[in-house]
Order: C-alpha cells, then sequence, then structure tokens
C-alpha cells in the first residue's frame, strides 16, 4: 500500500463552500503530502482601492470578507489616520470595540457550527447559527445591515449607537451567555467530541511561531498574541479581559480557545456599553484632508491579527494599500498538522484554522494547457522591482527611504 | 395460481412495493424528527417521494472508464435483497403462507447484501472518493457484522429455534436481561448498517461528497436511496420481530397499535443518535465494534445460556 492517490479537496468541495484547493496525497487513509492551491477568486483589491478615495477605499475592504467584514474597515481607517494624523473622538472608539467583537461573536459562533457540520454532528451546526442569529439582528439595530455594517469611517463611526438601544443590546447578549455554557459544555463533556478532537491536528508552540500564525490558531498552541492587549487601542486598554490559550495546540484546543473567547467578547461589550450610557461627544471628527505620510492598521479580527498599509501623498486616494489578512498566516499552518492524519481527521484540521479563502487569495498565473505556473514568485519579484522603478522615474522619488 | 399470488408478495405486498412506500414514510419520520431537534420546520409528508421521483426521470451519466454492467446492477443487487427481507419478516407476522426454518439466517445474509451492492457500486465506479468510501463500507461491515450476528443469537438460544415465527410465538426476549443487552447492541449495529452517523464515514458529506454514490445519479442514485429508506424500515421491523415480540396481526387493534409504536420507538431512537453525535473515524468505529460491542454481545450469549 505504498501507491499514493490524490484526494481532491476542493475547488469546489462541500467541506468549505470557497473556491480553494486542498491536494491531499494520501496512501490508504493517511495523509503523507498536501498542496494548497488558491488563485481561483482573485479579485485585485489592492489595486481597486488605489483607484477610490479614503471613504470609498472603506467601503471596498468591507467586501473584502463577508464574515470579518468589520476588521478590514476598522484596520484600514486605523491606517488612513495613523497616514493623515486624523483624530478620532473616545465615544467612536468605544462603538468600534462594541461593532469588533460583536463580530467576533457571531464569526465564532458561525465557525462553531460549521466544525459541527465538518464532524457529522449537524445538531450543533442548526443550534449554533440558531444562536447565532440573534446576533445578526442585533447588527441591524445598531448598524442598519446584518452583515456588512458600513459602520467606520477615517474619523470615526456612522452612526451612534443610542441610550435607548442599550438594554435591548444587553438583553440580547444575556440570552446568549446560556447557549454559550452550553456549547462550551457539550464540547468538553461529549466522549465522541473529545475522541474526534483531541491530539488531532497538532500544532507545537513552535511550529505556530515558526509559522507566524496568528489568533486562535496561535493562542491555542500557548502563545499568547493578541493585538488587543499587546498594542491596546481602541477601547481594549481600558476594559478589562482576558487572552485565552490553550496548552496543545490541537483541535480540541483551537475549538475551546474560540467557544472561551466569545464569553470574554460579551465581557468587553458590556463594560463598553457601560460607557457608552453616559460618555458623551460626537462619534466621528470628518476630517476634511488626510495629509502625506505611511500609516499601519492593525486589529483583532476573529481570525488573527489583519494589517493595513496605507501610503497617502496628500491627495484623496491612497498611493499604496496593502493588506495581510489573518487566514494568509494560518493556512499554510495545515502542512504540518495535517501529514500523518487520516482523511477523515483533515477535513476537521483544514478547517480548524478558520480559513477565510477570500482574505487570503492571491493571483496565480497558469499555463491554460499544461497547467503550468507562468508567473513563479521570483518572477513577480522581477515585475514588481520593475514596475517600482518605473513609478520613481515618473514621480522624481530618488529611492526606498529606508536603507537595506 | 400458487406462482402469481408469490410474484404479488414480492413485488406489491409485503414486498417491494409496500416497503419502498412504508420506507419512504419512516425516512420522512426520520427527516421530521432531525428537524424538530435541531430546531427546524422539516419537510413536508411527500417530501421523499418526491425527491425519488424527482431522481427516477432524471438522466443517468455513466462515467467513462467504468465497470458498466457492475456499475449498473450493483443498485439493483441492493434493492432486490431488502425487499426479499421485508417479504420474509413480514411472512412470519401475516400468515400468508409458512415460514421456513432458518429463515432467519437467510434474513441476515439479505441485510448485509444492501452494503455488498454500495461496495460494489463503489468500486465501479472508478473514483478515488467513491472508493475510499468503499473500503470504508467494506472495514464498517467486517467491525459490525460479528456483534450484530451473536446479539440475534441470543434470542435463538432463548426459543431454541432458527425460525422467525417461533420467536414471534414464544415470550420476547428482551424480557430476561440476556435480551436487553443483545437489544441495545443490535441497535447500535443497526445504526452502523444502516450507515447513519456516528457510523457514516463511507458517505461523509464533509470529506467524501457523499463517498460510495459520487458517480451516481438519476434513477440508479433514486435506487440506493429508496434502498437506504426501505433499510430504515426493514433493519428496526427486523430487531422488533426477534426481540420484542413483533407486531400481532389477527387480535384486533390495540397488539398491532402496541406493535406499531415499538417500531416507532426504536425508528425514533436511531434518528436521536444520529443527531446527538459526530462522526466517529473508521479505525475508531471497528475498535468500538470488536472491543465492547463484542464483549457485551458475548455477555449476553453467556447470560442466555444461564437462562437470565
Amino acid at each position: 500500500m505504498s501507491k499514493t492517490t490524490i484526494i481532491p479537496i476542493g475547488p469546489y468541495h462541500p467541506l468549505q463552500e470557497e473556491p480553494e484547493f486542498f491536494k491531499l496525497h494520501v496512501e490508504g487513509e493517511k495523509v503523507v503530502g498536501l498542496d494548497i492551491e488558491l488563485g481561483y477568486n482573485h479579485r485585485g483589491i489592492e489595486k481597486l482601492s488605489e483607484l477610490k478615495t479614503f471613504e470609498q477605499t472603506v467601503f471596498l475592504v468591507e467586501r473584502i470578507c463577508g464574515i470579518c467584514s468589520t476588521s478590514h474597515p476598522l484596520a484600514c481607517v486605523q491606517a488612513v489616520e495613523d497616514a493623515g494624523g486624523v483624530e478620532v473622538p473616545e465615544r467612536a472608539l468605544y462603538i468600534r470595540s462594541v461593532i469588533g467583537e460583536l463580530e467576533r461573536l457571531h464569526s465564532h459562533m458561525l465557525w462553531l457550527g460549521l466544525a459541527g457540520h465538518f464532524l457529522g454532528f449537524n445538531t450543533v451546526w442548526m443550534w449554533a447559527w440558531r444562536y447565532r442569529e440573534p446576533i445578526l439582528e442585533l447588527f441591524e439595530l445598531i448598524t442598519g445591515n446584518r452583515n456588512h455594517y458600513g459602520m467606520m469611517k477615517p474619523g470615526g463611526v456612522r452612526r451612534d449607537i443610542s441610550v435607548e438601544d442599550i438594554p435591548a443590546i444587553q438583553k440580547t447578549l444575556d440570552g446568549l451567555k446560556g447557549p454559550i455554557c452550553l456549547f462550551r459544555d457539550a464540547v468538553t463533556d461529549d466522549p465522541l467530541i473529545r475522541a474526534r478532537l483531541e491530539g488531532v491536528g497538532t500544532l507545537t508552540k513552535q511550529q505556530a511561531i515558526d509559522y507566524c500564525a496568528v489568533g486562535p490558531t496561535a493562542r491555542a498552541s500557548g502563545v499568547a498574541k493578541d493585538v488587543r492587549k499587546d498594542h491596546p487601542h481602541l477601547a481594549y486598554g481600558r476594559v478589562d479581559f482576558k487572552i485565552i490559550t490553550g496548552k496543545n495546540g490541537d483541535v480540541f484546543d483551537k475549538a475551546i480557545v474560540r467557544i472561551l473567547e466569545t464569553l470574554e467578547s460579551i465581557k468587553i461589550i458590556e463594560q463598553c456599553l457601560e460607557v457608552l450610557k453616559t460618555l458623551p461627544g460626537p462619534v466621528d471628527s470628518n476630517p476634511k484632508e488626510i495629509m502625506a505620510g505611511e500609516g499601519i492598521g492593525t486589529y483583532e479580527a476573529p481570525r488573527g491579527e489583519v494589517i493595513h498599509y496605507i501610503c497617502s501623498d496628500g491627495g484623496n486616494r491612497p498611493l499604496r494599500h496593502k493588506i495581510r489578512a489573518p487566514s494568509f498566516m494560518n493556512v499554510p499552518t495545515n502542512q504540518t498538522t495535517v501529514i500523518g492524519q487520516s482523511v477523515a481527521d483533515a477535513t476537521i484540521i483544514l478547517a480548524a484554522v478558520d480559513p477565510c479563502y477570500c482574505c487570503t487569495e492571491r493571483m496565480a498565473a497558469l499555463d491554460a494547457g499544461s497547467g503550468r505556473r507562468i508567473l513563479s514568485s521570483a518572477e513577480l519579484i522581477r515585475l514588481s522591482q520593475a514596475k517600482t522603478a518605473k513609478l520613481k522615474k515618473e514621480m522624481g522619488v530618488e529611492g526606498p527611504r529606508l536603507k537595506i | 395460481m400458487e406462482f402469481g399470488s408469490l410474484i404479488l408478495q414480492m413485488l406489491v405486498f409485503p414486498g417491494l412495493l409496500f416497503t419502498a412506500v412504508v420506507g419512504l414514510v419512516t425516512s420522512w419520520v426520520d427527516r421530521k424528527v432531525t428537524a424538530r431537534v435541531q430546531m427546524r420546520v422539516g419537510p413536508p409528508f411527500l417530501q421523499p417521494f418526491y425527491d425519488v421521483l424527482k431522481l427516477m426521470i432524471k438522466e443517468t451519466c455513466i462515467p467513462a472508464g467504468t465497470s458498466r454492467w457492475l456499475f449498473l446492477s450493483a443498485p439493483l443487487f441492493g434493492i432486490a435483497a431488502v425487499a426479499l427481507a421485508s417479504l420474509l419478516i413480514w411472512r412470519a407476522f401475516i400468515p400468508l403462507g409458512q415460514t421456513f426454518s432458518g429463515d432467519i439466517i437467510v434474513i441476515l445474509y439479505l441485510l448485509t447484501i444492501p452494503a455488498m451492492a454500495v461496495i460494489l457500486g463503489s468500486f465501479a465506479s472508478q473514483n478515488p472518493l467513491a472508493s475510499l468510501g468503499g473500503s470504508r463500507e467494506m472495514k464498517l461491515m467486517l467491525a459490525y457484522e460479528l456483534p450484530f450476528v451473536l446479539a440475534i443469537l441470543v434470542p435463538v438460544i432463548h426459543t431454541h429455534s432458527i425460525r422467525l415465527f417461533d420467536m414471534l410465538a414464544a415470550a420476547p426476549a428482551v424480557a430476561k436481561p440476556s435480551g436487553v443487552i443483545a437489544l441495545v447492541v443490535a441497535m447500535v449495529c443497526m445504526q452502523a448498517k444502516l450507515t447513519l452517523v456516528p457510523f457514516d464515514a463511507p458517505e461523509a458529506e464533509t470529506e467524501l461528497t457523499g463517498g460510495a454514490y459520487v458517480e451516481y445519479s438519476g434513477p440508479l442514485l433514486g435506487v440506493f436511496k429508496l434502498t437506504r429508506a426501505m433499510m430504515l424500515f426493514t433493519m428496526p421491523i427486523f430487531l422488533v420481530a426477534v426481540f420484542c415480540g413483533g407486531i400481532a396481526f389477527g387480535q384486533g387493534w390495540l397488539p398491532i397499535l402496541l406493535g406499531v409504536l415499538k417500531y416507532l420507538g426504536l425508528v425514533v431512537a436511531v434518528v436521536l443518535i444520529r443527531n446527538t453525535a459526530p462522526r466517529v473515524r473508521i479505525d475508531q468505529a471497528v475498535k468500538f465494534f470488536w472491543g465492547p460491542m463484542t464483549l457485551a454481545a458475548f455477555a449476553a450469549i453467556i447470560a442466555a445460556f444461564l437462562g437470565w
């Protein structure tokens, strides 16, 4: 039985309804190799962003991902504010935190349901998504939209959270605590779930550091890495919350970390709401111009740290907009975690990093006849250098500002 | 005349048509209870019929490079076997004709054929996902058949007979502790025989996209789905017959109602198990059936010999 066959997971597969392609090289049921292929749905967001004004850019990056649809705008507006030296009113910071944490809540519930589905436990799927529904309704109440909230803008937020709405928000949050505790106990107590998840797809602490894993994927391996704590921004420096870490880095730990994080999110939202009840002030500083400069914005998205870099020349459009989504760091960890496991476990291991392919998508150019990659990474670097040289010539800039 | 009535029994009642209709109704019960457990509304009563009918009028695609004859005939083996098994069981309930000594062994054989049909069909289709599903189905079959047959031995020991009719006439097996243990073992094996969660590794939608059935389409897929629905009817009714005294006809409505309730109880147990567990890996399933389940079945047999 040394013959290797390829089990295709993707490009279209019921495991995850997104265009990704995992080539599992298997011997019998054992996985001996994994190829990750992306590039089925590249949209060129970074290039599009250069054609839009700063206000429009925020709406554009909101559409990178339907699930973390406020993490990208949050990181983006922070990058713009960093580049252009824009002040943000304090009340807006609290509102941003509330929206961000609500998003983490619904994203983790969504993952929990999907994880149940991947294990064939469809009851967990349906229940988790049912209890996620009130969060979406809450979003509709606060922002007017269930999924793409359109709340962030450079200089603040678009809508205020009115004091009359706070009791309704609080009520929904209280209603969530019971179900979340139910899921926590169900996962920790169910012997069958433990048998399926424990010791499966282990990512050691060293491997997590080597792969630069972020978010719950890294935290489950014991790397206490969280932008909210490491660089306290928004309201995170002013509220009390814990970083949840696991020990073993297996799928079980990843599930537990996510479930416990939802409880921490509720804690953060409650503290923010308490402040919002009394904190006066505008929610938008309404900046009229963005100064020239470079800025970096980071936010702890549900899947991990998302980074936006914005370069502005003082006009109304970004000169360069670079985005690094968390799944881009997490998906490659599958290459160690999945090897040596069975095909049955491979599906849940691949899903355990909570991958988001539209965030991770990169361009791939293939020759249609042979299927060979036309643009290798060396080729792309060469193209990039040629373009930089061309731009430098056009703009009359001497060279890189940083000495290499 | 004798021959004509036998054909009628095979094709209409209690053979193919009857089993298919009641099987689809049972699959509606399965889907409805599942939906209620998952806080959904569930399908309307006729939905399983529509589903099968729709498949029957669709195109059949035969993938290139398959063993054509085997690919086309595999689903038919399965449905024929389960219809015949249902016929034998019902002939013991309703005195249409006489059952014969050793019919229980024939039924045990017939009930393995649907799984065999899935294995044959999946290997004939030459698809890597289907072959993986087929090999899992084979492992699963090797795992559950041993404890299942051992569990069925317990009522055989109680009644000193291998004729189904004698088991219906005698006191039900579950009246004794050994019978209860054997019933529990047989129910768990039934879950695997129906390839339902937690033992649905052979099809595992999210891993193998339907596994064994991945290349099947149109009427052939419909026949497979129908076979599954018929198994969902035949397996519980077999256990009711062997362990719980069956359904007593000809003594008024009350015993019939009681029999139907026993049957529905087993079906609901199957549905509840499948909705409160994740899928186990195939190696875990094999260990489970060859370990605790086989031991429990042996314990039940020893208890049965001791008269408990």
